[in-house]
C-alpha cells in the first residue's frame, strides 16, 4: 500500500507547491488547515523548508543548497543578510548568541527560526542573487556535493564543477525526476584527493581514465548506493561503468529514473537506493540501467585514482581537508577557514564577507567538513586578509581538536534527535584543547557528533564517532553517547567500530583523553590513529576507552528534547512562544 | 469521527489528526514484555515504524534500545495513548505498559489511564 507521503506527493509536489507556500504566507501560519498540516509540511521540504521540532511549531528550518558549495561573489553576503533579517530566534543560544547560519556536511546552509510569512520575500532575495532552496530537502535530487575547490585546485583531474552544474541545471525542477521514492544524494569528485566523499552518497562520480578507440579519455567511474543512516551504513558500490563527461548526465538521469521506478515506495525505511543495491547487487543495477534506461553501449569502468585519495583517509600525513592557505592553479590562493561545528555568527559572517570582497574575489565555498573557503586571494593579499581579527576564531590554522569537530543539529531543532549536539561539541573541543595533548605528529583528529542514527554529522567516518543515546547515571536517565573508533574514507574506506555504548555525555571528554593516552603509549612510530584501530579488535579497543568524569562540565545532561528550547530560562515544552504569528506573538491554543 | 494516524519524518513522531503527539527519544518502561533480560526494560525509542488503533488504544511499532543492557530490537504494538471522545490522551512513557492488547482485561486496563 502506498504510504501517506506517496499519496500527498501524487496530489501536489514539485514546483506546484510554490503557489501554496505563497498563499499560506499571505494569509499567515494559521491559514494552513489543521487537518492538512502533515501533508503540507512534507511537501514544503521540496522547497527546502523543514518544520522544526515539537515545541517550536510555526518555525521552520530553511536549507539553501549551492552545487558543490560554491557561493559566487555576492551570494554569501546575501545569505548573511537574509539570516540577519529573518533567522533570529525568540531567545539566544549561550554559545552562539542570536543569529547565525549553519554550514552543513553536504555543502549547504541552514537557517533556523524562519516564519512562513517571510518565505516569499526570502525566496525573492535568494533568487535575485541566483540562489535557491529547491529540492534542498524532500524526495528528490538533493544538493549536489563535490570538490569544494574544483576549478582552482592543483590536484584536479577533471573539472568536477562543470558536471556538478550540469547535473544541477538538468535535474532541479525537472518534472521527470521531481518525485523519487526518497532522497537522492549525488556527489561529483574531480581530484585525486577524493574530497567529494562519493562513497557515502546514493550516486557518485569519481575521476577515472579509459582507453577508448586508442585514446585515453578522462571521465568518471560510477558508484551507487552509499549512505550512513539508520544503523545501515553502506559504501557506494562500483557498478562497472565509465562515463565520459558528455555521457555523465545521461547516466545520472538513467540511474535516477531507475531509482524512481524500482525504489520501494511502500516502505520509506526500505526506500533508499542502497537497499535496492543490496537486493539486486551491482551487476543487476548495471544491467537494468543498460537495458531500460540508456540508449548507447555503456563503457566498463576505467582506471580510477582512489589509490591517491588523501581526504579523511587516516594516514599520518597527507591533505585531509581544505583548511589553511593553498596555492591555486592560477597562482592565487584559496584559504580554508575552520568553522567550529559549522556555525557562523551573523556579525562575524559580515566581516568575513567584507574581507573576501576587499582582498579577494568575494567568492566563498562550503566544505563537507562544515568549513568555508575564500578563493582567489592574490599572494600579496593573504596577510592583509588574515590580519582581520575575525580569523582568530575562524582560523586557517586551528587546533586539531577544533579542526576535527563536526556536529549535527541535535535537540536544538531536530525531531529525531536524542541528545544536544552543537553546544556540547563546542564545549568538548574547548576542554580538549585546554587539557589534552595529541600524540607527536598527529595533526588531524576527527571527532564527529550526531544526535541520532540518521548520522547527519557523518560519525561513522571519523576517528572518534559519537552518537546520541541515553543511559542511567546515579539512578537518573541522562544524555549519553555511543563511541565508535577508526572510521574514515580514502582508497579503502572504513566505518567506525562501535566499541563503547551509552557513555554518559559528561564522561566522554575523559574517555577521549584516556584513549589518546593509551594510543600514545602503545602506538608504533608514526602509526596513525586509524591504523592503530584497524590493528586491534573491538574488545581491546573497548578497554582503551575508559570513560571518566573530569573537570569538564556538561549543562545538557537532562532530557533536552523535553524542552521547547534547551537553553531557555523557562525551558518547559509548554513554556515556549510557539506557535507564533509572524511578529513573534504566541498564538493561544483553543483548548 | 475518523482519526488520522501516521508516523512521520522517518519515524520521528506519531501524528494524530495532523498534530505531533508522541515523539522519539523518550524512555519507556516495558515491564511485562520480553524485550531483554532486564527485569523492567527501560527502552529508549529511536523511531516509530507504524501506528494503528485498536479498541481506542493507539499502538505503535517502534525500534528501541534498552538503556540498561543495550539490547536493540523492534517492539510491536506499544500502547502510546488512547482516544477518548475523539481526542488523543497520551500515556506516560515512564508508566507501566503492556504491549499485548489481547491480554488486557478490565483490571489491567486501568493501568493505561493517561497520566496528565
Ligand atoms: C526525519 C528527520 C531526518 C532524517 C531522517 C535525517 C537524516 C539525514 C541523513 C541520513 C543525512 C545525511 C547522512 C547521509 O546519508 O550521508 C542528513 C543530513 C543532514 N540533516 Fe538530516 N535528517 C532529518 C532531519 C533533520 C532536521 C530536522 C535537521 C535540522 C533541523 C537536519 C539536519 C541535517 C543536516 C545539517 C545534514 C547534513 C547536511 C545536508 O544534508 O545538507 N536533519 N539528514
Ligand atoms: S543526526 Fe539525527 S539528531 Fe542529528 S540532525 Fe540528523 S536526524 Fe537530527
Ligand atoms: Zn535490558
Amino acid at each position: 500500500m502506498p504510504t501517506d507521503v506517496e499519496e500527498w506527493k501524487d496530489e501536489v509536489y514539485g514546483t506546484d507547491i510554490r503557489d501554496h507556500i505563497e498563499r499560506f504566507a499571505e494569509d499567515g501560519w494559521e491559514s494552513i488547515p489543521e487537518d492538512e498540516r502533515d501533508a503540507w509540511f512534507e511537501r514544503f521540504k521540496w522547497y527546502g523548508l523543514y518544520h522544526q521540532r515539537a515545541g517550536q511549531e510555526s518555525y521552520f528550518m530553511m536549507r539553501i543548497g549551492p552545487p558543490s558549495g560554491v557561493l559566487e561573489p555576492g551570494q554569501f553576503r546575501r545569505i548573511v543578510e537574509i539570516a540577519d533579517e529573518y533567522a533570529r530566534g525568540p531567545v539566544a543560544n549561550p554559545e552562539f548568541g542570536n543569529g547565525w547560519l549553519d554550514v552543513t556536511t553536504r555543502q549547504a546552509v541552514q537557517l533556523h527560526w524562519i516564519r512562513i510569512e517571510d518565505v516569499p520575500d526570502i525566496f525573492d532575495e535568494l533568487e535575485d542573487a541566483g540562489l535557491s532552496t529547491v529540492q534542498a530537502c524532500g524526495d528528490s535530487w538533493r544538493n549536489i556535493v563535490g570538490c569544494p575547490v574544483a576549478g582552482k585546485d592543483k590536484h584536479e583531474h577533471v573539472d568536477a564543477n562543470e558536471l556538478a552544474y550540469e547535473l544541477h541545471d538538468t535535474f532541479k525542477q525537472n518534472e521527470a525526476h521531481s518525485n523519487l521514492p526518497r532522497k537522492w544524494k549525488v556527489s561529483v569528485t574531480g581530484c585525486d584527493e577524493g574530497c567529494g566523499q562519493g562513497d557515502i552518497n546514493d550516486l557518485a562520480f569519481e575521476p577515472a581514465e579509459k582507453e577508448m578507440d586508442g585514446e585515453t579519455v578522462t571521465g568518471y567511474n560510477v558508484r551507487v548506493g552509499g549512505g550512513l543512516a539508520r544503523n545501515e551504513p553502506r559504501f557506494a558500490k562500483n557498478i562497472d561503468v565509465f562515463a565520459t563527461p558528455e555521457q555523465a548526465v545521461e547516466v545520472a538521469g538513467g540511474l535516477s529514473k531507475l531509482f524512481r521506478d524500482h525504489g520501494d515506495r511502500d516502505n520509506r525505511y526500505n526506500a533508499r537506493i542502497k537497499f535496492l543495491v543490496d537486493e539486486w547487487g551491482p551487476e543487476k543495477v548495471r544491467e537494468t540501467l543498460q537495458d531500460e534506461y540508456i540508449d548507447f553501449e555503456l563503457e566498463t569502468a576505467g582506471e580510477d585514482l582512489r589509490h591517491s585519495y588523501s581526504y579523511n583517509a587516516g594516514d599520518a600525513d597527507g591533505k585531509h581537508d581544505h583548511v589553511g592557505v593553498h596555492e591555486q592553479v592560477d597562482g592565487n590562493n584559496y584559504i580554508g577557514l575552520n568553522v567550529l561545528v559549522g556555525r557562523l555568527g551573523i556579525d562575524d559572517a559580515y566581516e568575513i564577507a567584507d574581507a573576501a570582497e576587499e582582498h579577494a574575489s568575494g567568492e566563498v565555498r562550503l566544505t563537507q567538513r562544515q568549513n568555508i573557503i575564500l578563493t582567489d586571494v592574490p599572494d600579496g593579499e593573504v596577510d592583509a586578509l588574515l590580519d582581520n581579527e575575525v580569523f582568530d576564531e575562524y582560523s586557517p590554522d586551528p587546533h586539531p581538536f577544533r579542526r576535527g569537530s563536526i556536529a549535527c543539529t541535535g535537540t536544538e531543532f531536530c525531531s529525531l534527535s536524542i541528545v544536544e549536539t552543537k553546544n556540547r561539541q563546542v564545549r568538548f573541543s574547548r576542554w580538549l584543547v585546554e587539557n589534552v595533548d595529541l600524540p607527536a605528529g598527529v595533526e588531524d583528529f576527527h571527532i564527529h557528533l550526531s544526535g541520532c542514527t540518521a548520522s547527519c554529522a557523518q560519525p561513522q567516518i571519523a576517528d572518534v564517532s559519537l552518537r546520541g543515546m541515553k543511559t542511567r547515571k546515579d539512578g537518573e536517565p541522562v544524555e549519553a553517547l555511543d563511541i565508535g573508533l577508526g572510521g574514515g574514507l580514502g582508497e579503502n574506506p572504513r566505518f567506525a567500530s562501535w566499541v563503547a555504548d551509552r557513555v554518559p555525555a559528561d564522561e566522554v571528554p575523559g574517555a577521549i583523553e584516556n584513549l589518546l593516552e593509551n594510543f600514545a603509549d602503545r602506538r608504533t612510530d608514526g602509526e596513525s590513529f586509524r591504523e592503530f584501530v584497524a590493528d586491534r579488535d573491538d574488545e581491546e579497543l573497548a578497554d582503551l576507552v575508559e570513560p571518566e568524569e573530569t573537570s569538564y562540565e556538561d549543562p545538557y545532561m537532562h532530557n533536552t528534547k523535553q524542552t521547547w528550547y534547551p537553553y531557555a530560562e523557562d525551558d518547559g515544552l509548554d513554556e515556549g512562544p510557539a506557535p507564533a504569528r509572524a511578529d513573534g506573538t504566541p498564538i493561544p491554543s483553543d483548548d | 469521527m475518523a482519526i488520522a494516524l501516521r508516523t512521520l519524518d522517518d519515524g520521528a513522531w506519531i501524528s494524530v489528526n495532523d498534530s505531533r503527539e508522541v515523539g522519539v527519544s523518550d524512555i519507556w518502561a516495558l515491564p511485562t514484555r520480553e524485550f531483554c533480560s532486564c527485569e523492567t526494560p527501560h527502552v529508549l525509542l529511536e523511531a516509530y515504524s507504524a501506528v494503528h488503533v485498536s479498541d481506542h488504544r493507539v499502538l505503535a511499532d517502534a525500534v528501541g534500545m534498552c538503556i540498561e543492557c543495550g539490547t536493540r530490537d523492534s517492539i510491536d504494538s506499544l500502547p502510546v495513548g488512547r482516544i477518548v471522545d475523539g481526542e488523543f490522551k497520551p500515556y506516560e512513557p515512564a508508566g507501566v505498559q503492556s504491549t499485548i492488547p489481547d491480554a488486557v482485561d478490565g483490571a489491567a486496563r486501568s493501568s493505561f489511564e493517561p497520566v496528565e
